[in-house]
């Protein structure tokens, strides 16, 4: 037994109301700079639809993720690593921007500088790759609330999967009507995988798995741009960055996570769905894990790999490969372990394509409910809902080829423990002695049932980010305290080297803020812009400091023309 | 003049091709990238890129073979020159070919795919003449060599002992010198090639992820002190809509 730690997340879907603010501020926090446009390191996808980028889960077509070869050997699904090699030249399943989307931006300029007129002008919308007129007809979120699904629903390779089953045949096919639709949000964000395929791609070797909280990182420096990686990860959480020529991913912003801050996905979301904490593993039993012959156990065999942190023979062994006390107590009172492996309610996504994602999905009981609801049944009665629960195939369908390789019996399970617990809580709320037979039906215990209902409905700040700092016994090393002294040259130290904006060593970041604030807090003019008509000689006013009125934040006076 | 061109500056290429993959190394690890496009476009680059490099690099064994591996010692293997010069005739020509329409339709794909083009920086244009031009006069010399028959120029005792002496450090001018001339400006092209060499993308060709067959698939690494906390910045990173995204009149 070789323990390791490793960063985990567990979302709870029932909360989620789609609303991106985790996108929204992930994109200005990690990918709003040039190279990056089309990127989101978090995404939200209404499901069912097609996610972003578009189909990427059918794996028959973008060959990411793991299979087994015919002896039972892990195998990366896009081939061995010679064949790897050979399509190295020109990739030979890459996804093309169109299967993300063009970014775009919009010409905001033509509306205060175009000529007085009967017309009202307009802002057209503008390629943020090309910088020509382009036409929006797709985005990161385009079918976001089921938009089009009428039309386009059966692209969803679930959906699609689902109609084509055997086992579907005699029933109704997903349909996309409005009153029969069901439907619910996905956030994503890299899965920090155990066994990682994109890392397992890299012809390089510059993506790494950190020894000490799991954490998969791009190494910038030693990735050369061979895109394998990008083939290789099946949730397509690996973005090229089209202007540096270098792979990008989510870092789980281990900067924050590090001084044990949260995600900034995390602390943004509006429904406090997200919980983080540790996970302890099993190192050495992944690989056979994950070269779990039948899909359908590949669940179990995940859950097999955690283990208790309460349990003295994984501390004895914890403590020998060097995981640190304070890190034990976080490993003890991780919400993401009792979702996980105490509780069972929380399900990792598509199991079946063997890297062991360490992002963990609460199934949504919801879906469930309003169809109850809007049928005018009692959607918190336990036997109104345990029915349903079994008679609603089509749900349970879905969530099971999403989070449990097809196997409903655990999708049922995690949806009669949700359905347990808003009936069992109704009776306590509501003042009433709460029924011990309905835990039990769910094999759990009233108290356990409680405490699981305290981390999921209550769910406090500090229950739900349990985040144990990282050891910084070398502080003294760090480059604001050190290295900082060693430029005191001015802002002239970051500009850009002579190859252009990608080269050059890094400025870092304490001093540029320092210089940057210096300069502003004693200059007289603002930041200078270049000539008119650029989209970089617009102001941006969120940069702009006050002082003065920097040129481009008013239109041009054209000389005698003028009205 | 022949003193400088076959004795002074190949050492000044080397120079610049050794001290310039050093200091590059060193100073710019993160510009160290194919900077592909494939993102861009990919039809014509599945056709192209593979054409391209499948055909440099037996070129460049081709190369290997003609220059370092003296005449006697094939000739101690009982090949003859006859044999050899056909031989070297007919694969080096086929791989020059193949190696330059990959790289025509990768130009052409340059020019005429709008992102693609609007990402090539001037660095790339001057490498792509030096490049072109190298395997055109490349294929030039085979070209001559081919029309004279019997008759052609054995570079192998010319070009060959010239370019050995030069790694030799006492370089043999007076062979070199006696060469065709298409043989004179295709090496001084391909030495300019390789004195540039350091300061283009063309770097990536160093760092072919060969050791990736034998490493192991899981990379586990140790979070160093100086990811800690407050971090070096990244250069190259800047705003949505760079100059280069410039809208255009």
């Amino acid at each position: 037994m070789r323990v390791m730690a490793q960063m985990g997340m567990v979302m709870n879907l029932d909360k989620c109301i789609g609303c991106h603010t985790c996108s929204v501020t992930c994109k200005q926090a990690w990918t709003n700079r040039a190279g990056t446009e089309y990127v989101w390191f978090n995404n939200v996808e209404t499901r069912p639809g097609q996610g972003y980028p578009r189909r990427y889960e059918d794996q028959e077509t973008w060959k990411g993720g793991w299979t087994l070869t015919h002896r039972g050997s892990l195998k990366l699904k896009a081939g061995g690593r010679v064949q790897k090699l050979l399509g190295i030249f020109a990739s030979p399943v890459q996804p093309k921007l169109a299967d993300y989307y063009e970014p775009w931006t919009y010409d905001y300029q033509t509306l205060i500088e175009a000529p007085l007129g009967d017309d009202f002008p307009v802002a057209r919308p503008k390629s943020l790759i090309t910088g020509e007129n382009t036409k929006i007809t797709w985005s990161a979120n385009w079918d976001d609330n089921l938009g089009g699904a009428s039309e386009m629903g059966h692209l969803d390779p679930i959906v699609a999967k689902l109609n084509a089953s055997v086992r579907r045949e005699s029933e109704e096919k997903v349909r996309f009507e409005l009153e029969k639709t069901f439907m619910f949000y996905l956030p994503r964000i890299c899965e920090h995988c155990l066994n990682p395929s994109c890392m397992a791609s890299c012809p390089s070797g510059a993506i790494y798995k950190r020894e000490e909280d799991g954490i998969v990182l791009v190494d910038q420096d030693r990735c050369r741009g061979w895109r394998q990686c990008i083939t290789g990860c099946p949730y397509k959480k690996i973005y090229f960055n089209h202007k540096s020529g270098k792979a990008e991913k989510c870092t789980f912003c281990y900067p924050r996570v590090e001084v044990g801050l949260p995600t900034v996905c995390s602390e943004t979301c509006v429904g406090r769905l997200r919980y983080l904490g540790l996970f302890l593993y099993d190192a050495d039993r992944v690989t056979a894990a994950a070269a779990t012959p039948d899909e359908g156990d590949l669940y179990e065999a995940q859950l097999d790999l955690l283990l208790d942190p309460s349990d003295p023979e994984v501390v004895a062994a914890a403590r020998r490969d060097g995981i640190p006390d304070d890190w034990m107590d976080a490993a003890r009172r991780s919400p993401v372990y009792a979702l996980a492996k105490t509780y069972r309610v929380a399900l990792p996504l598509h199991p079946e394509y063997r890297t062991m994602p360490m992002v963990w999905y609460v199934p949504p009981l919801s879906p469930i409910v309003d169809v109850l609801s809007s049928q005018g049944h009692d959607a918190e009665d336990r036997t109104v809902l345990f029915g349903a629960i079994e008679a609603l195939r089509i749900p349970v369908d879905y969530l099971a080829e999403l989070f449990t390789a097809g196997r409903t019996d655990i999708i049922t399970g995690v949806l009669q423990k949700l359905a347990a617990m808003r009936a069992y809580m109704r009776d306590v709320s509501l003042g009433r002695d709460g029924d011990p037979a309905i835990p039990e039906a769910v094999g759990m215990s009233e108290e356990s049932l409680y405490e699981m209902y305290r981390l999921m409905a209550i769910a406090k700040y500090a229950d739900r980010y349990v985040i144990p700092t990282a050891h910084v016994e070398r502080a003294h090393e760090l480059e604001e305290i050190g290295c900082s002294l060693d430029f005191d040259e001015g802002p002239g130290m970051y500009e850009s080297g002579p190859f252009g904006e990608a080269s050059g060593r890094p400025a870092p970041v304490a001093v540029e803020t320092f210089n940057a604030l210096k300069q502003r807090q004693t200059s007289d003019t603002a930041m200078a812009t270049t000539e008119s008509g650029s989209l970089t000689g617009r102001v941006n006013l969120l940069n702009w400091d006050g002082n003065g009125a920097p040129p481009g934040l008013f239109p041009g006076r054209s000389d005698g023309d003028s009205p | 003049m022949s003193t400088f061109l076959w004795g002074v500056l190949p050492y000044l290429c080397i120079a610049s091709l050794v001290g310039g993959t050093v200091w590059r190394y060193r100073y710019d690890k993160f510009g160290w990238t194919t900077r592909s496009s494939q993102l861009y476009e990919s039809r014509l680059l599945r056709i192209g890129s593979p054409l391209f490099h499948f055909g440099i690099l037996l070129v460049f064994v081709g190369h290997v073979g003609g220059l370092v591996i003296p005449e006697q010692w094939t000739e101690a293997v009982g090949v003859s020159e006859g044999l050899y010069h056909f031989n070297a005739l007919l694969f080096g020509g086929l791989a020059g070919v193949c190696t330059l329409a990959g790289i025509l339709i990768l130009v052409y794909r340059r020019r005429t795919t709008g992102p693609v083009f609007m990402a090539t920086t001037k660095n790339d244009k001057l490498m792509y003449v030096l490049l072109v031009g190298a395997i055109v006069l490349g294929l030039w010399t085979t070209l001559v060599s081919v029309g004279a028959g019997s008759e052609a120029h054995n570079y192998r005792e010319t070009v060959s002992p010239w370019f050995r002496s030069v790694l030799l450090l006492s370089p043999d001018v007076t062979a070199m010198a006696a060469a065709p001339v298409q043989f004179h400006v295709h090496a001084i092209v391909g030495m300019l090639l390789f004195a540039l060499w350091p300061f283009t993308r063309l770097v990536h060709a160093f760092t072919a992820p060969l050791h990736y067959l034998f490493r192991p698939y899981i990379v586990y690494r140790s979070r160093d002190g100086r990811t800690s906390g407050n971090r070096s910045s990244r250069p190259g990173w800047s705003g949505v809509g760079t100059s280069d995204r410039d809208r255009r009149p």
